[in-house]
């Protein structure tokens, strides 16, 4: 049989091209799709309107929708620079240690390990006004003596979710900054002391542009992640109480599932993944530059 | 400009000392080298000077000043390190002034400086690159410039051309003395290399797992070696260096053969006393073919079967049979031996050593 036979390496790719075909390109394509139809998971005609750009109008004048943006990049701005100051105290601590390093770095994993759901639970416990132990414990050293709302209170509860995600993450920080203080070498450090330098300028001019480039890994990965942030405050808060915790991804699910507003919900997703797109390639720029300016090889 | 006096100075790490006690006085602009193998604690010696690790026991005086407790910056040294160790985000000016911005100067203060050095070290093509962009030698020019800028007191220099291919190496070692020449600082120079250590130093220290076997000029060390150590380490080829016992005032080696003992030595040894007797390869030569060495030449002829040649063009090395040992003599105006051939050598007593074996000393006065 003679006719048209499909170049060897299209051939050797297509069963990778079909699985990815199947699980990411076409949900992406449809969810793309169904952000400019008004589709009700109760309506499944619906799917079948196209209604242009009006998802996308409606949710960019949504005040609640702003409004769990700015939430959005507050958390990810303050989430991300306390846990790189907190990864990068850690590191050094773990760095300095002489012995026992390998037991504290695998110790110094352990939040990474638990599910964020889990996360979640827990912290809901640590912090909740009757039983918790953080009111328990300001209670009997008598720092208060009224039991603090923490998950109730707007701006307690975005401070509980910030520790919650802080706590979990700052892992990320601490075992890539490490990781870039062991590959560093020694001898720039020494030089610096013969140089003149007192400690804080050691760490300022040599050490710091150093690692650097494994600070900014890190706030790539967990700039993708904090976008994400949907597990620890669904446990926490579920966006409560009033929406006052409510984030972009509370809000899509919400939108979602509970007003089954598939069609909105999936324009909402679109802009929320722009943020983290955003995020993402400002942080990989900035890792780039780092890198060239220590001629890593790498 | 300032004296570096070490008193007693150990360094422990831990339970296990590695450094027992040395004593060394460095006058002021003099260039002293640290030569020892490889793990004989110089670059420790070295980091203790230069204040990166804690002294465990003696003093450290600079300038007649106790610095044991000194942070390096209060020190006032400038180092050079083995694996040139730049700031690799800074340009090539950048880590050449880098010190100098750490001491509060103005960038316009700073850049006559800089230039100045980049001259000397002939790097001012390069200032605005990074050192990932230079070749090793170049590398090593920028962190020779870094340490000159300091205007230190005292120049440490640990291994500093040994990442280099022979021929910069060589270069290199006559930039460093050009430069010792101009900056008239007290250096600090160590190298496991002999040849730096003699070509380089105004006064040698030879160091041997964690104590000073002898400190001296290059003359000195060469001619005169206290020890059997020494007399090994310093001078290549090595000197010949063969186990006898004084019988009958001659030299008897492990199979027997003999040799007359070196006049000087006539009063030196008792009867029956186990010695190592030590010849360097120039003074071991086929007949007519050495260094003439005087009337108060003590020569010895004998013949010996050549075993093994390395022509080297102005000479040869000749390893030949004798004692039951391989001997290697130094042949001037050379012309071609064969293997195996057999022909008169001539032992330059006069410039034999002798060492107690079992203390290694020297039995000269
Ligand atoms: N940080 C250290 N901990 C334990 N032993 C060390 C340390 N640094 C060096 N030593 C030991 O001290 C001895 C001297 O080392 P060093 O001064 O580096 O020798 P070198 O003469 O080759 O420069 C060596 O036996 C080495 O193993
Ligand atoms: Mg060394």
């Amino acid at each position: 049989m003679k006719g048209w036979r499909p170049p060897a390496p299209f051939l050797l790719l297509l069963p990778a091209i079909l699985v990815l075909a199947a699980v990411v390109i076409i949900p992406l394509i449809l969810s793309l799709y169904s952000s400019f139809t008004p589709f009700r998971l109760t309506q499944p005609a619906s799917l079948f309107t196209l209604i242009g750009f009006r998802n996308y109008v409606r949710i960019l004048t949504d005040i609640e929708f702003w409004t769990a943006f700015g939430r959005t990049v507050l958390l990810l701005t303050v989430a991300l620079n306390v846990e790189m100051l907190l990864g990068l105290g850690l590191a050094m601590l773990v760095e300095k240690a002489t012995r026992g390093q390998r037991l504290l770095r695998t110790i110094m994993m352990f939040p990474m390990m638990f599910s964020p759901i889990l996360v979640g639970f827990q912290f809901k416990f640590i912090f909740n006004d009757n039983i918790g132990l953080v009111n328990n414990a300001l209670q009997s050293l008598g720092l208060t003596d009224q039991a603090i709302p923490w998950l109730i209170d707007g701006s307690l509860a975005f401070f509980a979710i910030l520790v919650a995600e802080i706590w979990s993450s700052t892992s990320v920080f601490a075992i890539l900054i490490l990781a870039g203080l062991l590959a560093m070498p020694k001898e720039p450090i020494e030089a610096a002391r013969v140089d003149g330098c007192t400690p804080w300028q050691t760490f300022r001019y040599v050490t710091w542009p150093f690692i650097m480039p494994f600070a900014y890994i890190a706030m790539t990965i967990r700039s993708l992640d904090v976008a994400r942030a949907y597990d620890i405050v669904k446990i926490m808060t579920d966006g409560g109480p009033a929406k006052r915790t409510e984030l972009l991804w509370t809000l899509v699910s919400r939108t979602a599932y509970a007003d089954a507003r598939m069609g909105l919900a999936n324009a909402m997703a679109y802009v929320a993944i722009l943020l983290s797109i955003l995020f993402t390639v400002y942080f990989y720029r900035k890792l780039a530059a780092a890198r060239t300016q220590i001629a890593a090889e790498w | 400009m300032a004296t570096v006096s070490l008193e007693k100075l150990v360094k422990r790490y831990g339970a296990l000392e590695v450094v027992h006690g040395i004593d060394l006085e460095v006058a002021d602009r003099e260039f002293i080298a640290l030569v020892g193998p490889s793990g004989c604690g110089k670059s420790t010696t070295l980091r203790m000077i230069a204040g990166l690790e804690p002294v465990s026991g003696g003093n450290l005086k600079i300038g007649g000043r106790i610095v044991n407790d000194l942070p390096p910056r209060a020190r006032n040294l400038a180092m050079v390190f083995q694996s040139y160790a730049l700031y690799p985000h800074m340009t090539v000016r950048e880590n050449m002034g880098f010190s100098l911005k750490i001491a509060g100067q103005k960038p316009e203060e700073i850049a006559p400086q800089v230039e100045e050095a980049a001259k000397t070290l002939d790097l001012t093509h390069l200032l605005d690159r990074r050192p990932s962009q230079l070749s090793g030698g170049q590398r090593q020019r920028v962190a020779m410039g870094r340490a000159i800028v300091r205007n230190p007191d005292v120049f440490l220099f640990d291994e500093p051309l040994s990442n280099l291919d022979a021929k910069l190496r060589t270069q290199m070692r006559v930039e460093i003395k050009k430069l010792h020449a101009k900056v008239q600082s007290t250096v600090i120079y160590v190298t496991h290399d002999q040849v730096e250590a003699m070509t380089l130093a105004d006064r040698i220290v030879i160091m041997r797992d964690g104590y000073i076997e002898q400190v001296g000029t290059p003359e000195d060390v060469f001619q005169r070696p206290q020890s059997k150590f020494v007399a090994g380490f310093i001078g290549s080829p090595p000197m010949n260096l063969k186990d006898a016992e004084v019988v009958d005032g001659q030299l008897v080696f492990t199979n027997g053969d003999r040799l007359p003992l070196p006049a000087r030595f006539k009063d030196r040894v008792t009867a029956g006393q186990k010695v190592t007797f030590g010849l360097r390869p120039d003074d071991l030569y086929p007949a007519g073919h050495g260094i003439h060495s005087g009337e108060d030449a003590d020569v010895h002829k004998q013949d010996l079967r050549v075993i093994l040649t390395e022509p080297l063009g102005n000479e040869t090395l000749v390893f030949s049979d004798f004692a039951g040992a391989e001997w290697v003599g130094r042949m001037l105006n050379p012309r071609r031996l064969s293997p195996g051939e057999t022909l008169p050598f001539c032992f330059d007593l006069s410039q034999a050593h002798l060492f107690d074996r079992e203390s290694g000393r020297t039995l000269r006065g």
